[in-house]
């Protein structure tokens, strides 16, 4: 730092005293193919530098002990050669929790902070517990599961394109913007905290959604949806869909499927593929 | 068709010199020309005519000339012509008049009252022709300190380097996208790029794989609140990152590539299904704040694994030096500064005419601030919007800019004449446009000489201002105010400039 930093308190909080690989050996522990890493004392980058150096290792399972809000968890693990990594993160992964994540599958058994799986192409990230705003930003690929709650604008312009279709799950409910812009992908809003009668929390529902599917479980009043979402029932196709997602849902959280999908759900579609096609003069 | 416009032009045609070629039919895309075959004649229905000119180039004989149409309203200082007409568009249809290109009313265009200096007698000025002469430009976060060891007589710098870019000449074509752009068009940028040592941005459409062994290494990568295309492969295929938080037509705006445009190839770049509008959102939905900012710029630095510089760019907007620092601090490698002349595809008439500062301000007020809080070492300045000619450039590098984003220009050396009717996707030149039977128009090879050229003939002008004020190396100007004078400003724009006044 020179003395105009210090004058202006110039800090790069990400970076500054972050110690090189070698030098955090002892936070790694292997045995096999599988690798433990205490995240105690680590900083966003380091924890990602040994998860990246132990990958390259060869072990295909690491498993991530006391992580406190530490960022981009796998996203820096490459996936050229095809082979996908599992991470356990126990117990709070932080934000962007697999942004631009590429194959690979995370387990966190806690809570997750903002922007889980924010842009992300491939894989699986199930979250014990809930998540906060914005999960599954952008989504293009892969599978998310999130037990409880999500916060604000989850799912929100997520896409697809042909067979590459990204699926969210999440077995509470969800606040405002609810799968705002969705351009693609399939949302699965299971409600299951809500009590008997009990309305789903969010509004504005799906504005400016021209693309995707949300299957929803439980009630919500068409003042709760954006103006381009239509409410259809849901047909043979939808429910084996719904049937698909929330057995594998169930099968990570230990509940019976059969009595979520006795109940009845909705089928949130966009009304126009191009909602904004008609406000312009030309 | 609206019912109560006037036409904005005029076709002349001399029938002593048209042959009935037909070619202006053919050419235009406006269905502006009609042949009569009973009569042996070509009718001209000027209300569709937006004075693109192609068919007045084409015409073999000269027989064409487009002109403002004479018809006139009654002469009213605020009630201009643009404004009849745009109000009773509205009028008609209830919508937000759109255009295309950038802002071109009469904002105070500062380039033309800065002037540059030049040696006499004091110093002697140097000729590029047989001395050397450097415009290599470094894009990237530099060390506050270069710590240099000696080891066996050789010099080893122990200072952290962060990554830079190597550019051959100071100028950048800025972001103009696959889908907004034809292929062609934006593949000749690619390839001038690739040849001329600079780099092109791919906008937020996405970097087409089959381009990317060859031109990635040129290429700045957009990432935008859209998230089109963008993947890990993608990223680390570029040069450089680019967060795009605003752009200069449209100020705090998104972008609505219509469906019409979204044909197959720009769909699997974009990961859209084919003919769905691709929705810009206004914001990036991750980001409300600097911290939000930081957050992104290290999530793509940790799916780059730190290899690659981050730009982040911003619209010049009131408070673009504190935005600019707290960029800095968030830790972007380059801000890019667009400005209120900056282009675009598609922006409503309003916002482009009426948000935002002009970039000239903004730049100077950013590397002030920049300098005055130490940090300026830590980022490069990108300037874009309203870069003309070679002068333009040299003075936003004396102005603090480190490299300048070229669009319009790069698009007017294709054969853009600047019609502002890109939104519709008629390009009669085949630049902006996905028609098959427009697209054509553009040869490839073509347009990318003409890019390398202009690139090749601003830099030789660059070189000889350069040598005439003595200096031997544009990183010598870069924020020099010292060679500017400002001719007709006020004492607060000379302030805000940082440049004193001619004869001062």
């Amino acid at each position: 730092m020179n003395e105009l930093n210090l004058k202006f308190g110039f800090r790069d909080n990400f970076l500054e005293g972050v110690r090189q690989p070698e030098e955090l050996e002892q936070f790694v522990k292997t045995c096999g193919q599988q690798a433990e890493i205490d995240a105690q004392n680590l900083r966003h980058k380091e924890i990602n530098d040994l998860i990246r150096d132990t990958a390259k290792r060869q072990i295909k399972h690491i498993i991530l002990r006391n992580v406190c809000g530490h960022r981009y968890i796998g996203t820096r693990l490459s996936n050229s050669e095809g082979e996908t990594v599992k991470i356990d993160v126990y117990n709070y992964a932080g934000n962007d929790l697999g942004v631009f994540l590429d194959g690979h599958h995370i387990n966190v058994y806690g809570n997750a902070q903002d922007g889980v799986g924010n842009t992300m192409n491939s894989g699986e990230i199930v979250v014990h517990g809930k998540a906060a705003d914005v999960a599954a930003m952008s989504m293009r690929g892969g599978k998310v599961f999130i037990r409880d709650n999500v916060g604000y604008r989850a799912a929100i312009h997520m896409k697809e394109y042909k067979d590459k279709v990204p699926v969210l799950v999440i077995g509470g409910t969800a606040q405002d913007f609810f799968g705002e812009y969705m351009a693609g992908g399939k949302v699965i809003l299971l409600g299951l905290n809500l009590k008997e009668g009990e309305m789903h929390r969010a509004n504005y529902i799906g504005t400016g959604m021209h693309g995707g599917v949300i299957y929803l479980r439980g009630n919500v009043k068409d003042s709760q949806l954006g103006k381009e979402v239509g409410i259809r029932p849901l047909d043979e196709e939808d429910k084996e869909i719904v049937e698909k997602y929330v057995k594998e849902y169930c099968s990570h959280f230990n509940c019976d499927p059969g009595e979520i999908l006795n109940s009845e759900f909705k089928k949130l579609l966009p009304v126009s593929s191009r909602p904004y096609g008609k406000i312009y003069a030309y | 068709m609206y019912s109560h416009l006037l036409p904005e032009f005029v076709v002349e045609r001399r029938e002593d010199r048209c042959i009935r070629c037909r070619a202006c039919e053919r050419q235009c895309p406006n269905g502006v020309h009609v042949y009569d075959s009973d009569l042996d004649t070509m009718f001209s229905l000027e209300e569709n005519c937006v004075g693109c000119q192609r068919c007045a180039v084409i015409c073999p004989t000269n027989a064409l000339s487009v002109r403002h149409h004479p018809a006139e309203y009654r002469k009213n200082s605020s009630w201009t012509r643009d404004r009849f007409q745009n109000l009773k568009k509205q009028a008609e249809t209830g919508g937000v008049v759109l255009t295309g290109s950038g802002n071109d009313k009469s904002y105070r265009i500062y380039w033309d009252h800065l002037v540059l200096n030049a040696s006499q007698v004091t110093n002697p000025s140097i000729d590029p022709l047989r001395e050397p002469m450097e415009l290599k430009t470094f894009i990237g976060r530099k060390p506050d300190t270069l710590k240099i060891n000696m080891e066996d007589g050789e010099p080893r710098v122990e200072s952290e380097l962060h990554p830079n870019l190597e550019l051959e000449t100071p100028i950048v074509f800025s972001a103009m996208s696959y889908g907004a752009i034809s292929y062609r068009a934006y593949k000749s940028l690619a390839r001038a790029a690739k040849e001329s040592g600079t780099l092109f941005n791919t906008g937020e459409g996405g970097l087409p794989a089959e381009m990317r062994a060859e031109f990635g290494s040129n290429a700045v990568v957009q990432c935008a609140s859209g998230r089109f295309g963008v993947d890990k492969d993608y990223l680390n295929s570029a040069a450089m990152l680019e967060i795009k938080i605003g752009q200069g037509a449209k100020p705090g705006i998104g972008g609505h590539l219509p469906g019409e445009k979204v044909a197959e190839h720009i769909a699997v770049t974009r990961m859209i299904p084919r003919g769905t509008d691709a929705l810009s959102p206004a914001p990036q939905h991750d980001i409300y704040s600097i911290e939000d900012l930081s957050m992104l710029i290290y999530a793509l630095k940790e799916a780059t694994n730190y290899e690659k510089p981050v730009s982040v760019k911003v619209a010049a907007v009131h408070n673009v030096a504190a935005i600019a620092s707290g960029i800095v601090r968030a830790g972007a490698d380059i801000v890019a500064i667009d400005g209120l002349r900056g282009g675009t595809g598609a922006a409503p008439l309003a916002t482009r005419d009426n948000v935002g500062i002009p970039m000239e301000l903004a730049l100077a007020a950013v590397d002030k601030r920049l300098r005055d809080e130490g940090i300026r070492n830590k980022c490069s300045i990108l300037a874009a919007s309203g870069i003309r000619c070679s002068s333009d450039v040299i003075k936003a590098i004396a102005l603090g800019a480190d490299a300048v984003y070229i669009g319009t220009a790069a698009l007017v050396a294709m054969g853009c004449t600047l019609c502002q009717k890109c939104y519709t996707g008629k390009c009669a030149w085949g630049i902006c446009t996905q028609d098959p039977y427009l697209v054509k128009r553009l040869n490839p090879e073509i347009s990318t000489q003409r890019l390398v050229n202009l690139l090749s003939g601003w830099s030789h002008e660059i070189k000889e201002m350069l040598g005439g004020m003595g200096i031997n190396a544009v990183e010598s100007l870069r924020g020099n105010r010292e060679h500017l004078r400002g001719i007709g400003l006020q004492e607060w724009e000379l302030n805000t400039l940082g440049v004193k006044g001619a004869g001062e």
